[in-house]
């Protein structure tokens, strides 16, 4: 699928093996070849691998399930072009409006194809004049199409593979998070293995206990006391001892894996802040505060209980076998009958329960889901009545909750039963085997009290160990989902090695751009100039891809072809931080944290001096009405804040962008919610913050955009007119129109009250 | 009730006539429901993306012109019905599934598991990373294998 967009330099290109040969016999002696393609669907639309090939001067091609080539030799009439509709992207061969050949292809290909494209333009024009110096863009990733920058050479964006990452050990990946704290953990392992011992040394006392002392005292012998009390005292010294060790033990493990469970919560939420808004537009809320919040905490309540209980019950059981085989081997071997078969249930249920706890973890998702969706969104709910609808939503959900409960329950009610059932067995199989061994005296009666006195305990142990196979499943489960967070990749990828960035000057070139999102085209060949310190206003209809630039000049998203350059450099190349740095936001919905109001104006930059805050809030006509404020600056608001109308809160929003000083000034329908008194407090507030920076506004109401240099026009995803508003008007295109529709609107509404579109609270 | 003519040009582009004697080059089939209703509410979109006629049922059509028009759709719209799910890379996300469609074999990656939306029934429509969608009629009546891997993601 690669194919390389250079047609000046002599090129190796390897063709794939199984038609390498096919194609190289066609061409003739100078031809060579430029650039290749795999499309991936036939005419019909069935999964089928075709072949284009493109050469100096022709262009090969063998359509799937065929044998025969097709070829044409390039003429300058000729045209190639690419459009994609629902997931298809369609190449057609044109020639004075006649189609010669059409080629359709999934949209993993997408870039490929713009560069095979762009390869037939350069064919094109070498054909006209064949020593036409054509403009080869510096060098760029062949799989993801990003220009290198200066000292870069090879892509730091891109990954080839996205194939996930293991799932079977998850929860030993959490070993990752235990490694800061190796050294508690060795000493409490240590601990374990201690206290285990030591409440293993009672059981083994009742065996000279019986043997020297009850059973000679039954045959006449008179008890011999100080024997006893030496027994006795063993016993209490070593469950004191087994008390203190256990509870040095629980406590520096639990502390150890409170630690980790903690490093584990906090660890994802930063990573979930490295995520582009494509993951958080793809991700409902519900289920990311469920991952973060609840599994992060299963998975802790394992670590800190459950796998510790499991450590010591191994442990005990390990011990416990070796202290039976060495007082009678053959005893042991009855006794650890069971054994294979509690093992081999274990691996059973095993799987069952991880996948089945895995449901759980996503229904209750689904779960918290609906919750997120309803509980804001209550006034609509309200509003039209539909309270019974969620209830019904949710009942729903819950049901298909206690359902994968129930599933889980059967496989477990079984279980743990089971698991009991041949413990009891077992140890009436010691009681038989015990007894006759006694009769043929080949053991002692002391041996075999201290035998069930071991069993049962060892018992009781597998009996729980069994158990905790429950919480280890649901535990992995949990990991498993963590992981899936951890291991996103962003899809705004931040530089290997940025190219360093200080303080921009704000020139940007847009060179080429395409962007998709998902199988929707939303800007298409897009390229524009912008001098430092311009100011530009961005207009069209709604859904014309305004804000998609916007957000691609603020890198939320990456082209999906071209590339952004500021300062001369592609912005994939500087480090997101010290680019967004430079680059202030106003948006449509200012949106404030909770916290006091000079905390809200500072949030680019929380080093900020109170002068500063005050500064920009003056500067922002923001200041005025904070002191009007009980509390003035420090006010709270957000949440459960002071309430502040649409005007104040955007009047913060643009102080808090004045504050970072940025380069580059972004203003998204900033005035759009407010009404035209407000708003003209607002432009005041604006124009302060436009001086002297190149400014991106994207404004519904036209006369805002009267201070503007220049006016770009967007339509569909294509930028139709450039100029400022005396030449647009008099143009009369596309801004002509949206201008008269939107002054016959104002002159139709003028009796009414200025109106806002539904606020949001 | 047909009040307009629909033809395909040299360019493969369809013409569309309208009776006042307009026409519209490269206009785009579009239905309204193509999960719910795929036969009936198609509308004819001008290139501007403007709707200029409104079909309530294809059935109302002329052989003809249903032949374009479904020709048309065939050509830009896809949707694989998926027969068996042979593998996964992995059951977590991202994962690389192969599979078989009644449009051929093929895989992709499926970027999360919020990607698999239910339809009533036991209808699924699994999006890939490239936004194309595919369709699983009854995950019920699926291969035991398919089941069980289809199973782990929901």
């Amino acid at each position: 699928m690669t194919s390389l967009s250079t047609a000046e330099s002599p090129l190796n290109i390897t063709l794939p093996s199984d038609w390498s040969s096919a194609a190289m016999a066609l061409l003739e002696p100078d031809e060579q070849v430029l650039a290749w393609l795999e499309p991936d669907l036939d005419e019909k639309l069935y999964f089928a691998t075709g072949v284009i090939v493109l050469t100096s001067r022709r262009l090969l091609s063998r359509a799937p399930n065929e044998q025969d080539w097709l070829t044409w030799n390039i003429a300058v009439t000729h045209s190639l072009q690419n459009r994609d509709h629902a997931g298809v992207g369609t190449i057609e061969l044109f020639n004075e409006g006649q189609r010669l050949a059409v080629w359709r292809h999934t949209l993993g290909m997408a870039p490929a194809v713009s560069r095979l494209i762009d390869s037939f333009s350069f064919v094109q024009q070498k054909l006209e004049d064949p020593d036409a110096v054509v403009a080869v863009d510096a060098a760029s990733c062949p799989t993801c199409g990003t220009p290198y920058a200066p000292d870069q050479d090879e892509c730091a964006v891109c990954d080839e593979d996205p194939v996930g990452p293991s799932d079977t050990w998850a929860l030993l990946r959490l070993a990752r998070f235990a490694a800061p704290y190796r050294g508690v953990l060795i000493v409490g392992l240590i601990l374990t293995l201690l206290s285990t011992a030591a409440t293993l040394v009672p059981p083994y006392l009742t065996m000279p206990l019986m043997d020297d002392v009850l059973i000679p005292f039954q045959n006449g012998k008179p008890i011999d006391y100080n024997l006893v009390a030496f027994y006795l005292t063993g016993a209490v010294v070593a469950a004191l001892l087994a008390w203190l060790l256990g509870w040095a033990r629980t406590y520096l493990l639990a502390w150890v894996s409170e630690r980790i469970g903690a490093d584990l919560r906090t660890t994802t939420f930063k990573h979930l802040q490295t995520l582009s808004l494509q993951y958080f537009g793809g991700k409902r809320t519900g289920d990311l505060m469920a991952r973060i919040g609840a599994e992060t905490d299963r998975i802790n309540l394992f670590l800190s209980l459950h796998f510790l209980d499991f450590l010591n019950d191994v442990l005990m059981i390990v011990m416990t076998a070796c202290i039976l085989i060495s007082i009678d081997p053959w005893l042991a071997m009855t006794t650890l009958i069971p054994l294979p078969l509690i093992l081999w249930l274990i691996h059973l249920v095993r799987d069952r329960l991880r996948f089945g706890f895995e449901k759980i973890d996503r229904s209750w998702s689904e779960l918290t889901n609906v919750l997120a969706d309803t509980i804001p969104g209550i006034r609509v709910v309200k509003a039209f009545a539909q309270e019974n609808r969620e209830v019904a939503r949710f009942r729903e959900t819950n049901d298909r909750y206690l359902g994968v409960n129930d599933r889980i329950n059967k496989v477990w009610a079984l279980f743990a039963p089971t698991v009991t059932f041949l413990t009891e067995v077992g140890l009436l199989v010691v009681w038989i085997f015990g007894i006759s061994q006694v009769a043929s005296n080949t053991i002692t009666v002391g041996v075999l009290a201290a035998f069930l006195a071991y069993i049962a305990r060892f018992y009781t142990r597998l009996d729980s160990m069994s158990r905790i196979v429950s919480q280890t499943q649901q535990a992995a489960a949990g990991a498993k989902r963590i992981f899936d967070i951890l291991d996103h990749v962003s899809s705004v990828p931040d530089a290997q090695r940025p190219v360093p960035l200080d303080r921009m000057q704000g020139k940007i070139e847009i060179r080429n751009i395409g962007f998709r999102y998902g199988s929707r085209s939303v800007l298409k060949n897009v390229s524009l100039n912008i001098r430092a310190g311009e100011m530009i206003g961005l207009v069209g209809h709604s859904g014309s891809g305004k804000s998609s630039l916007v957000n691609l000049i603020c890198r939320f998203y990456d082209v999906t072809e071209g590339g952004i350059r500021v300062d001369g450099v592609d912005i994939r190349s500087y480090s997101l931080n010290s680019y967004r740095r430079n680059i202030g936001l106003v948006l449509q919905e200012p949106f404030l944290f909770f916290g006091t109001i000079a905390e809200n104006i500072a949030y680019g930059k929380p080093e900020a001096s109170r002068e500063e805050i005050i500064a920009a809030a003056r500067a922002a006509r923001a200041h005025d009405f904070i002191l009007r404020l009980p509390q003035g600056y420090d006010s709270l608001v957000g949440e459960r804040g002071q309430a502040l109308s649409g005007g104040e809160r955007q009047r913060i929003s643009i102080a808090r962008a004045l504050l970072i000083d940025p380069r580059i000034l972004i203003l998204d329908e900033a005035t759009s919610s407010v009404d035209t008194t407000t708003e003209m407090e607002i432009q005041e507030a604006l124009d302060n913050l436009i001086q002297g920076r190149t400014t991106i506004a994207i404004a519904h109401r036209l006369s805002t955009l009267r201070k503007a240099d220049r006016l770009v026009v967007l339509d569909r995803g294509a930028i139709v007119e450039i100029g400022n508003h005396e030449d647009l008007m008099a143009r009369g295109g596309a801004y002509y129109d949206l201008y008269e529709a939107q002054t016959r609107q104002v002159d139709a509404e003028a009796p009414l009250e200025p109106s806002t579109p539904g606020g949001q609270a | 009730m047909i009040n307009f003519q629909l033809t395909r040009n040299q360019a493969g582009r369809l013409v569309l006539t309208l009776m006042d004697g307009t026409v519209h080059e490269g206009v785009l089939p579009v239905r309204s429901f193509p999960v719910h209703a795929p036969e009936n509410y198609v509308a004819l979109v001008g290139v501007e993306g403007k709707e200029l006629v409104w079909i309530d049922r294809l059935g109302d059509l002329t052989e003809d012109m249903r032949g374009l028009i479904s020709e048309e759709i065939a050509s830009r719209e896809v949707m694989p019905t998926i027969l068996s799910i042979s593998n996964v890379s992995t059951y977590s996300t991202p994962s690389t599934w192969d599979l078989l469609t009644d449009r051929g074999a093929t895989r992709f990656v499926l970027k999360g598991e919020e990607d698999i939306r239910r339809l009533a029934g036991a209808a699924l429509i699994i999006t890939d990373s490239h936004g194309m969608r595919f369709y699983v009629t009854d995950m019920t009546l699926l291969d035991k294998n398919s089941r069980r891997i289809l199973d782990r993601f929901l």
